[in-house]
């Protein structure tokens, strides 16, 4: 692809398609009666009733159509791309996370970074992991190719901060240890199909 | 001799239906390879010889299936790469080496740059159709720099073959699995190459060939680079990246004369430290073997330097009274050129003992021969010489290359070969079957060459005077000996059935004694060896030879008659069909040699670059100004090969150079590349950029990294030899200036994966006659050193390395590399 068409800035001779939107009233005569005629439509008190219904209803009935926020919260969508979590296996509590790298290859604004290691269990272990906030524009792609469903989207979506830095580290993002019993199975990007099974061949085993 | 490029004979053969030339000989996987065209193969490696461990290499000749790797290519021969049958084979070996092969490519340090799961997709392998129970197979270390995985080992056999066809140590070989038998029923459904290829598999894994679970071994790690799988792998990489992450820097290995290629491969420290930081070191092992040098001292880098303003003055100040600069081989041309300019400009003196005696021999040389520079190179010896001669070097510890060559030409061009030299060695008979190990005393070189000019020269070329002396060391004598004799008996013998008396002869055989003239060849005596069994020995070797060549080492540089023995190298290669290599010391001694008019001695107020001196240039980070190392600047070296290479930076450096000194002090471009193009052409450098040097390997092994240095020959008239000095000769407890097998300079010691102390080395039983630590005496000094035993050393000369600059060790030996000292027990 040619960059010319971004450099063309000649806005000038381009073909607009005008809206119609009306006509607004001309002269101060036209004007005048426009605003005598809306204010004495009644609208006004249809709009104020309206409120007015859904205040009691909501006071009284207990009957009530917004969310508490930040008291309350909506549930969102399995695919909805937020904050990530590293998922822990549920048997043994370790961090699933192999460090394979894939998700750091993957990550399309370069902002995972990690460190491995050779333990004293002949593992690799994954001694620090990183995703700069600042810079991660929720793709996506470090959950769906992880091997291991160990990086996926949690549902924390407040990313408001004073800078434009922020990163989270590996003990920031892990399911905690005492809350494995809460933790999520993820079905978004990158989650196993539910008709995994028939895709797959057998391989035979001799035991 | 002048180097004569020899034109292969080209034949015309045709792969899946198109014409391509090959040379003559040659493997049809090599003709293909070289041609651009891919045949799968796993086990074999180019420059060794072909195992047939993976049959994948299957192809079709003239309508016969042959394995590509070891069927050679004929006139007119018609090759196709697949065929139905083929296709089966190769998708079942894929198979059955996929079978129980762990599921742990994500972890996996070969991290996708795997030739099992390239062929596997390659060949489509997208289901299993064999089983068998898997063996336990446990991680092992088995040196301090080799991790392996038996898990992920295929057995291919490739790490076992260039230890021993192009190393030479065969420290690991094949060894028993104890796996599971193949099912019966397999023999008959399973294709055939596949099945022998599995049943093969399926007995072996790789351990250390000495039956301990160690190698020692020389620690090259050729061995893991062609590993093909994740199974081998260096103890400090294992885990560390993924290879996708590493950025690859184009390099040259900086410390031993070499001069081989490698990339260093680069990343940030650790998610805290961005600075970028070396990984691991790669060659491509196609083309060339590193050794441990080269492979694992690569962190040497100077961390340390910042562009500190006041050292920089006082160094401006240092040069102005500098009365001589002292450096040593760890100095890129661009730089040896400055120094050069310096003494030009300034009248500095350029003092390197290290270059030195190596130019002084290589003026000497070029007076008696006419030849500008060595006449061979070690790619050379190993395509084409079938007899390898050695004298004065160690050549095991002093070049890699020569070592490899010298092995490889036993084991690939069914060659021979001779080692002269006065330390024993255990590894280098071990090369192969005709290889003659001459131990000789200290002093006796110039007799190992008089040996090869009476075995090798043309007798009609030799001067009078030379005949004569190799005649007075020939004795003749009469001997009576015992022979056999076969005689025919007559007899008569009764015949029972008719009753009559027959004749009947009848062998019989008797001891006789008989006179016969034996010549014993006195030289050989000499020198150690054992002149009654040597002329049967020599004849063997010299059965089918055709290229012969010569590698000189370090000990002739440093000879007391090193001009006499630089007139017999001219003299033999006059007389004798033979070429010659000569191993610079270290690093980039040729190219200071040629660049550099070195003085005698140093005097006065001295700066010392990377050496001692009274103001200190260092990249060692403990100087008085900070230098850039050799991987943390742009630049050329020359090698053993007389090419000039081009090596990159790979790590960040902060501080001054050598060419901010010199644009302060004599003027200079603004960068040190601008130099290149300046090296003197009349000492074989070429007006070339910096930028525009090429850095590659063609598919058929071809080196086109920088260009090769111009040589001139002039015809001279044969030099006039001396007779061997007898009184040159040292006696008593001699010592030897030698650096252990990976240790070159500072800069190897600097670095975290070499090993090897500083230490007195010895043979086993020497070392225990030594005890643990003795004060090694010399005339002019003397120094405290750990006793080590090396079981590979036999004899009683003791090696003392020089690699700390601050030891001066260099000058302990003075202009020698052997020493008469005594040995004081601490
Ligand atoms: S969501 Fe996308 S940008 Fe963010 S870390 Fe993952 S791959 Fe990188
Ligand atoms: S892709 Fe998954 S398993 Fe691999 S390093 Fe990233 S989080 Fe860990
Ligand atoms: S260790 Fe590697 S090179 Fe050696 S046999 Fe196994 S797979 Fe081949
Ligand atoms: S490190 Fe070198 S010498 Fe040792 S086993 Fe490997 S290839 Fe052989
Ligand atoms: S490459 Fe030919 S048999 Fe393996």
């Amino acid at each position: 692809m040619g960059l010319e068409q971004f450099k063309n800035r000649n806005v000038g001779t381009q073909n607009y398609t005008m809206v119609d939107a009306g006509h607004s009233p001309q002269g101060a005569m036209c004007q005048f009666k426009q605003v005598v005629k809306r204010t004495f439509k009644g609208e006004l008190f249809v709009g104020l009733w309206v409120t007015m219904r859904s205040m009691i209803k909501a006071l009284f009935a207990n009957d009530m159509h917004t969310v508490k926020y930040p008291l309350e919260k909506l549930p969102i969508s399995p695919r909805y791309r937020a904050i990530h979590d590293m998922l822990r296996l549920l048997e043994s509590g370790h961090y699933r996370c192999i460090g394979c790298g894939l998700c750091e290859k993957i990550c399309i604004s370069n902002c995972i970074a990690m460190d491995t290691r050779y333990d004293e269990n002949q593992r690799k272990e994954v001694s620090e992991y990183t995703i700069n906030f600042g810079r991660c524009i929720f793709c996506g792609y470090c959950a769906e190719v992880c091997p291991e469903l160990a990086i996926v989207h949690g549902p924390r979506y407040e990313n408001a901060s004073q800078q434009r830095a922020g990163f989270s580290l590996f003990e920031d993002m892990l399911t905690p240890i005492d809350k494995l019993n809460l933790q999520q199975e993820y079905d978004g990007f990158g989650a196993v199909s539910p008709n995994a099974d028939e895709n797959i061949k057998q391989t035979p085993l001799a035991y | 001799m002048s180097e004569v490029q020899t034109v292969d004979n080209m034949i015309s053969i045709t792969i899946d239906g198109i014409e391509y030339k090959a040379k003559e000989g040659e493997y049809i996987l090599n003709a293909a390879r070289a041609n651009d065209v891919f045949i799968p193969a796993i086990c074999y490696l180019t420059r060794c010889s072909p195992t047939l461990a993976c049959r994948i290499c299957l192809v079709e000749a003239d309508g016969k299936q042959v394995y590509a790797c070891n069927a050679k290519v004929k006139e007119g021969m018609e090759v196709v790469t697949s065929t139905e049958n083929i296709l089966t084979e190769r998708r079942a070996i894929m198979e059955v080496y996929d079978v129980n092969h762990p599921l742990q490519c994500g972890v996996c340090d070969k991290s996708g740059e795997c030739e099992l799961q390239n062929y596997t997709l390659e060949l489509a392998v997208d289901s299993q159709s064999y089983m068998i129970p898997d063996t336990k197979r446990e991680t092992t270390n088995w040196s301090s720099v080799l991790h392996y995985d038996p898990g992920l080992c295929i057995v291919c056999e490739r790490c076992t073959t260039v230890c021993k066809d192009m190393i030479g140590d065969a420290a690991i070989t094949t060894a028993k699995r104890g796996g599971a038998e193949l099912d019966k029923s397999y023999k008959e459904s399973m294709p055939k190459d596949a099945y022998s290829m599995w049943n093969k598999l399926q007995k072996s894994v790789i351990a250390p060939s000495n039956g301990t679970g160690e190698t020692n071994c020389s620690d090259c790690g050729e061995c893991i680079a062609v590993c093909p799988v994740g199974a081998l792998a260096s103890r400090d990489f294992v885990y560390q990246s993924n290879a996708w992450d590493l950025k690859r820097v184009p390099a040259v290995a900086a410390h031993s004369s070499d001069g081989a290629q490698i990339y260093y491969e680069v990343k940030p420290t650790s998610i805290t430290d961005r600075t970028e930081k070396i990984y691991r070191v790669t060659n491509e092992w196609n083309y060339v073997s590193l050794d441990g040098s080269a492979r694992f001292a690569y962190d040497f880098q100077n961390t340390t330097a910042s562009k500190d303003k006041a050292a920089f003055d006082a160094a401006i100040e240092a040069f102005k009274k500098a009365e001589t600069i002292r450096f040593n081989a760890m100095i890129t041309n661009e730089e040896a050129m400055m120094l050069q300019t310096l003494k030009e400009k300034m009248g500095v003196k350029l003092y390197n003992p290290e270059v030195k005696a190596f130019q002084t021999f290589l003026n000497h040389y070029e007076a008696a021969s006419g030849n500008s520079l060595w006449t061979t190179d070690p790619d050379a010896i190993m395509k084409k010489s079938d007899f390898v001669i050695s004298i004065g070097a160690a050549l095991r510890n002093d070049s890699p290359a020569m070592k490899y060559a010298f092995n490889n030409v036993q084991k690939l061009n069914k060659g021979a070969g001779l080692y002269f030299h006065p330390v024993g060695d255990t590894l280098i008979p071990t090369f192969g079957k005709t290889v003659e190990v001459f131990t000789h005393k200290v002093g006796h070189e110039e007799l190992a060459l008089y040996l090869v000019l009476d075995l090798f020269a043309d007798k009609e070329k030799l001067p009078e005077d030379v005949k004569e002396y190799i005649d007075s060391f020939k004795k003749t004598e009469t001997k009576t000996i015992k022979e056999k004799e076969v005689k025919t008996v007559k007899e008569m013998v009764l015949n029972e059935e008719t009753g009559e008396e027959e004749e009947v002869s009848k062998k019989v055989t008797e001891m006789v004694d008989k006179e016969i003239t034996v010549t014993t060849n006195g030289l050989v005596d000499l020198l150690g060896g054992d002149a009654s069994k040597f002329d049967a020995a020599f004849e063997k070797m010299m059965k089918k030879k055709e290229h012969f060549s010569m590698m000189l080492g370090e000990d002739l540089y440093y000879h007391e008659k090193a001009e006499n023995i630089a007139k017999l190298v001219a003299l033999v290669e006059a007389t004798c069909d033979m070429d010659v290599v000569m191993t610079p010391p270290k690093s980039n001694a040729l190219g200071v040699a040629l660049i550099c008019d070195l003085d005698d001695a140093q005097s006065g107020y001295t700066i010392g670059y990377n050496e001692n001196g009274d103001f200190r240039l260092s990249a060692l980070g403990d100087g008085d100004l900070d230098m850039p190392a050799l991987n943390q600047q742009e630049g050329t070296l020359c090698n053993i090969g007389k090419r000039l290479l081009p090596t990159n930076a790979a790590v960040e450096y902060n501080g001054y150079e050598l060419n901010d000194l010199m644009k302060v002090l004599v003027g200079a471009p603004e960068l040190t590349i601008d130099w290149t193009a300046m090296l003197p052409t009349d000492r074989g450098f070429k007006a070339i950029a910096f930028d525009d040097l090429t850095n590659s390997f063609d598919n058929d092994g071809s080196d086109n990294r920088g260009y090769r240095l111009e040589t001139s020959n002039v015809e001279t008239d044969l030099p006039e030899v001396e007779k061997c000095d007898e009184s040159a000769l040292l006696e008593g407890e001699i010592a030897y200036r030698c650096n252990p097998a990976r240790q070159f300079n500072d800069f190897t010691d600097k670095s975290h994966e070499i090993f090897e102390a500083f230490a007195l080395y010895a043979s086993t039983e020497k070392a225990e006659a030594l005890g643990n630590k003795v004060e090694v005496v010399f005339d002019n000094g003397s120094i405290t050193l750990d006793v080590l035993a090396d079981e590979k050393i036999t004899g009683d000369i003791v090696k003392v390395p020089d690699f700390k600059a601050a030891k001066g060790v260099y000058d302990l030996f003075g202009g020698s590399r052997y020493k008469t000292v005594t040995l004081r027990k601490v």
